[in-house]
């Protein structure tokens, strides 16, 4: 696993206190609270030092953990290869 | 009671231009005046109909609606300890007038984070004009709590080639509902949450004002019913399947921090009302304060205001860092400080005696008021899972591999 990948499936089992595997699709599973989404949302903007916008948010960017990854790459312009800027928080 | 600090002590005026940046000293001001007008007529908008439209207005006009908005979306940029104060400084005095602060600041924080760059340049600066008051719909008859089970339809119109969305349902308790311009409405599109604006002139919308009920009776509040109600699709907020967890909860975690300043306010004034009485009522030869029992009241009234103020204070910090943050500190705030509200409205009415039930005694009004803190912006109980999850999920051994989901499901979520 790559380490911008283990770093959301960190928080992501953190935060729903279950294991969560790269590919686990947590919200169609039901174990987000109606607070965490929000709190994905910045949890990724601040541990990749980018801002989630509206037209990032389609259902599909934030399933899984592995989707959250490609989603930071684009964003930050990361080659597939390339280790995590782990910035921010 | 703290007063709000006057940094801006060199500006005179409180009549600020149109479209022109304003200072959080003047805001400041601006609260503190508006303050002191409740403080003379709050228990007649309590009791006579609600809070006028002209005092809506002028309120609308001051500056003072969606104040931390940036700038360039016409709001005065406050920080959120700034707007904390002012809020305090208005829900001390008045309910109806603190709620049309959070309000506006909620519909206005769910277009900020959420809206497109179109939406935001058009809709922002009217809100933060006070061009438009919004109205926030969420709850219907059936989902209070768990706002995943409204039935308020969104639906592609055919008849527009999909250009236009139609909303049909009934919403109910929207506090300003009766006057607001645009509504923020929760529904489903093709079953998934999805939030819609919905300007209140469109044909089909419905508002029956709602009268007599236990609290914030000077709120203008209304039940809605949307009746094939037809909308530019532009009016959407963020797409379908995010309109509850992003958008409803966006615009809810900005309400819980306006409401947990105002409750601190309200805690705040019963404590200085209560304490007043005490030092100067006499029965028989002795002042009330004299007697331990009274002293008890007061002292933990004053702790817990303290408390909430603390608490507050905290989560403005921790909003301060940007959208998005500060969620769990403002829950626990809003917590707090709603029972302290409601605690020390207990209090003040009973250390007042039949002076607190007199119909213009402002601990009694918050006493109403501060009950209905404890159920809006997610109820007491509701809070506490959300705490306690946290709690669970800070010191439980789960990150650690232990593949376990033990806990009662939380309102809002998917079975
Ligand atoms: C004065 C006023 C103004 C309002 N303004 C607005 C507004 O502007 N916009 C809007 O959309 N809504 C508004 N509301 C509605 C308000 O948000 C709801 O009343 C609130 O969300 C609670 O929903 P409910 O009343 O359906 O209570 P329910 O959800 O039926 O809950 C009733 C009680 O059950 C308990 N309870 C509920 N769920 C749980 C749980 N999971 N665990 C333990 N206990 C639980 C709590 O004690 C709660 O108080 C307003 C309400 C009032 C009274």
């Amino acid at each position: 696993m790559n380490d911008v990948t283990s770093q959301i499936t960190g928080f992501l089992s953190a935060a729903l206190r279950r294991r969560v595997e790269p590919d686990d699709d947590y919200f169609a599973q039901g174990f987000a609270d109606s607070l965490f989404a929000l709190e994905l949302v910045t949890f990724v903007e601040s541990r990749f030092a980018l801002t989630v916008e509206v037209e990032d948010l389609d259902l599909d960017s934030f399933r899984t953990a592995n989707r959250i990854t490609e989603f930071v790459r684009r964003k930050t312009g990361a080659p597939e290869s390339g280790e995590a800027h782990a910035e921010g928080s | 009671m703290p007063r709000v600090p006057e940094s801006g002590s060199d500006a005179t005026t409180t009549d600020v231009p149109p479209g022109e940046p304003v200072e959080s000293g003047d805001l400041s001001r601006v609260a503190a005046d508006l303050a002191a007008d409740a403080h003379v007529r709050a228990s007649r908008w309590d009791q006579d109909g609600g809070l006028p439209d002209s005092v809506r207005k002028e309120v609308a006009a001051s500056g003072l609606l969606a104040a931390d908005l940036p700038e360039r979306y016409g709001g005065a940029g406050l920080h959120p300890l700034a707007l904390g104060e002012i809020t305090a400084r208005i829900g001390g005095e008045c309910s109806a007038l603190r709620g049309l602060l959070t309000v506006q600041g909620m519909v206005a924080a769910a277009l900020l984070r959420w809206g497109t760059e179109a939406q935001r340049a058009d809709w922002l600066p009217r809100l933060a004009g006070g061009e438009l008051t919004a109205g926030f719909a969420a709850t219907e008859q059936g989902a209070g709590s768990a706002l995943g089970s409204v039935e308020t339809r969104i639906e592609a119109s055919g008849r527009s080639g999909h250009r236009e969305l139609v909303v049909s349902g009934h919403k109910r308790w929207v506090t300003f509902g009766a006057v607001a311009d645009v509504f923020l409405v929760l529904g489903k599109y093709e079953g998934r949450p999805a939030a819609v604006l919905v300007d209140a002139e469109r044909a089909g919308v419905r508002r029956e004002p709602v009268n007599g009920q236990l609290g914030m009776r000077g709120a203008r509040i209304a039940h809605l019913s949307f009746d094939g109600v037809r909308v530019p699709r532009r009016q959407l907020v963020a797409p379908p399947g995010l309109g509850l967890s992003h958008v409803v909860g966006t615009a809810l975690d900005h309400g819980r921090f306006t409401v947990a300043w105002g409750c601190v306010g309200m805690a705040e004034a019963c404590v200085e009302d209560a304490a007043t009485h005490a030092a100067v009522r006499r029965q028989g030869d002795i002042p009330l304060g004299d007697h331990q029992l009274v002293r008890s009241l007061l002292a933990r009234a004053a702790v817990d205001a303290a408390g909430a103020r603390e608490l507050a204070r905290r989560a403005a910090q921790a909003r301060a860092a940007g959208p998005g943050h500060g969620v769990s500190e403002t829950l626990m705030a809003k917590y707090a400080a709603a029972a302290a509200a409601a605690a020390g409205s207990r209090d003040a009415v009973q250390v007042l005696g039949s002076a607190g039930c007199a119909p213009d005694s402002r601990a009694a009004r918050h006493f109403r008021d501060a009950k209905v803190m404890e159920i809006i912006e997610g109820a007491q109980e509701v809070s506490e899972l959300h705490i306690a999850e946290r709690l669970l999920r800070r010191f439980g051994d789960a990150a650690r591999g232990t593949d376990r989901h033990v806990r009662p499901r939380l309102p809002g979520e998917s079975p």
